[in-house]
């Protein structure tokens, strides 16, 4: 589904990118971990072309991604994204927030978009907020609609840019079962994110990253119980015992 | 006092012939002014340097020439290479230029103050760059821009007695010209003020008004 090919990328004389290998297949949860500078969000945001890259090749369902072509667009619309600060449209109601994409990018029918968005909503635990406008909501609701609007383009996959790390503590629990009961799914979603435990839950694959490579990947039962890399065995000391 | 006042009352229907010309080139301008300065914006925001560095040159170009000289221009210059313009057109023309560069900056300015994290969440729900301006950037930029907007509309409206240069009989080329008639100075004048403010001051209040009513919902 998304295959990366020896992807490499450079922020002018910095190489953050130093060829990145990797697939995730159809309705696979992929977690992507690794401490901070160490390139998870740029290889994110080169999916659906948020930044470009140099060299190798990543594509989507054999769709090579290309930031600088016109039809990234297309792509943005397949593989929708949810970010760490919401992004929400501050203007428009959340319901109007998840109707924007199918209504204005796809042109689907009003009637149709509304309830789907109304739907939607309901699904993510938001039906009594759909007329409140980002302000007035918690910051869990907030990516709980952002979570609505990228679901609401029927993407063939999820992109999650450290969805929960902006959030207050008590307020991370309802975002990541969100989440949960999309990977329930079998949503294909590719996750940046601290949330160790979660990952271990869902991922059906964790890759850790370090420097701009690929350290140690396999399932979240090999990398996140028995790391076998010494740099993937201090990360995860570190992240789950701060102190 | 009562002298001033029947005084004022024989000059005012002339005045007042004067404010309606100063109101509808005002309007006409600020129309013209505001699609064309968007337009420039949208120009200089873009990321295509052909549209970037001609609309740079020339916003900086017309900035830099007074209002003033930039109507003799349109008006004497322009019948010489065969563009004739009547007095109005020419003033409403001169107007909409020089206020079309200067609203453009304050365009500019609102748009680029929209967060990077809006336009990056509009692209990634597949918006193209014009509907991503459409639906999200600019009613944003249009809540941010609103007071210098307010502001940009009373200098125009200001600067529109400039056109009385040009023989256009607005609001200050009647008083000037009831004024050399009368030699009544003291009253023409102060009548010529207070009609000014008359548009002024509720303008003022009506752009205060929208901003509080634009602040709430979100």
């Amino acid at each position: 589904m998304i295959v990366f090919n020896n992807v490499h990328k450079s922020f002018g004389t910095i190489e953050v990118l130093k060829g990145i290998d990797a697939e995730i297949r159809k309705g696979e949860v992929g977690c992507l971990i690794g401490p901070s500078g160490s390139g998870k969000s740029t290889l994110l945001r080169c999916v659906n072309g948020l930044e470009s890259y140099q060299r190798g090749s990543i594509s989507i369902d054999g769709t090579v991604v290309d930031a600088t072509s016109r039809d990234i667009h297309s792509i943005c619309a397949r593989v929708t994204m949810v970010f760490q600060r919401f992004n929400l449209f501050p203007h428009r109601t959340a319901l109007e927030n998840v109707m924007e994409g199918p209504l204005y990018v796809l042109k689907e029918n009003r009637k149709e978009v509304c309830e789907r968005a109304m739907e939607l909503l309901d699904r993510v635990g938001l039906a009594e907020k759909m007329h409140a406008f980002p302000g007035s909501l918690s910051g869990g609701q907030q990516q709980r609609v952002a979570i609505a609007r990228a679901l609401a383009m029927r993407p063939e996959a999820i992109l999650f840019d450290e969805p929960t790390s902006a959030l207050d503590p008590e307020m991370v629990g309802e975002v990541l079962q969100v989440m949960r009961a999309l990977a329930g799914e079998h949503m294909t979603m590719l996750i940046v994110t601290h949330e160790i435990q979660f990952a271990r839950e869902v991922a059906d694959q964790v890759l850790f990253l370090d420097g701009g490579k690929i350290v140690e990947r396999g399932s979240a039962q090999e990398v996140l119980r028995d790391p076998k890399h010494g740099r993937t065995q201090d990360f995860l000391k570190r992240v789950m015992h701060p102190a | 006092m009562s002298e001033f006042l029947s005084r004022s009352e024989s000059y005012l229907p002339f005045l007042l012939q004067g404010l309606w010309l100063t109101v509808l080139v005002t309007l006409l301008a600020l129309c013209l002014a505001t699609n064309i300065g968007l337009l420039w914006a949208l120009f200089r925001t873009s990321s295509v340097n052909l549209l970037v560095v001609p609309t740079r040159f020339f916003v900086e170009f017309v900035r830099g020439i007074p209002l003033l000289v930039l109507l003799f221009y349109i008006y004497f210059v322009a019948p010489e290479i065969g563009v004739n313009l009547t007095a109005f057109q020419s003033g409403v023309l001169g107007l909409a230029l020089a206020h079309s560069c200067y609203l453009s900056e304050t365009f500019r300015a609102g748009i680029e103050a929209i967060d990077k994290g809006q336009i990056e969440a509009a692209r990634s729900i597949g918006m193209r760059r014009p509907l991503m301006m459409r639906r999200v950037v600019l009613p944003q930029a249009f809540r941010i821009v609103l007071p210098p907007y307010g502001n940009n509309i009373i200098l125009l409206l200001k600067d529109s007695s400039l056109v009385s240069v040009i023989s256009v009989t607005d609001l200050t080329m009647q008083g000037k010209m009831l004024a050399s008639s009368t030699f009544d100075n003291m009253t023409v004048f102060t009548l010529v003020a207070f009609l000014y403010l008359c548009l002024t001051i509720p303008l003022n209040l009506l752009m205060r008004r929208l901003e509080t009513t634009m602040g709430v919902g979100g």
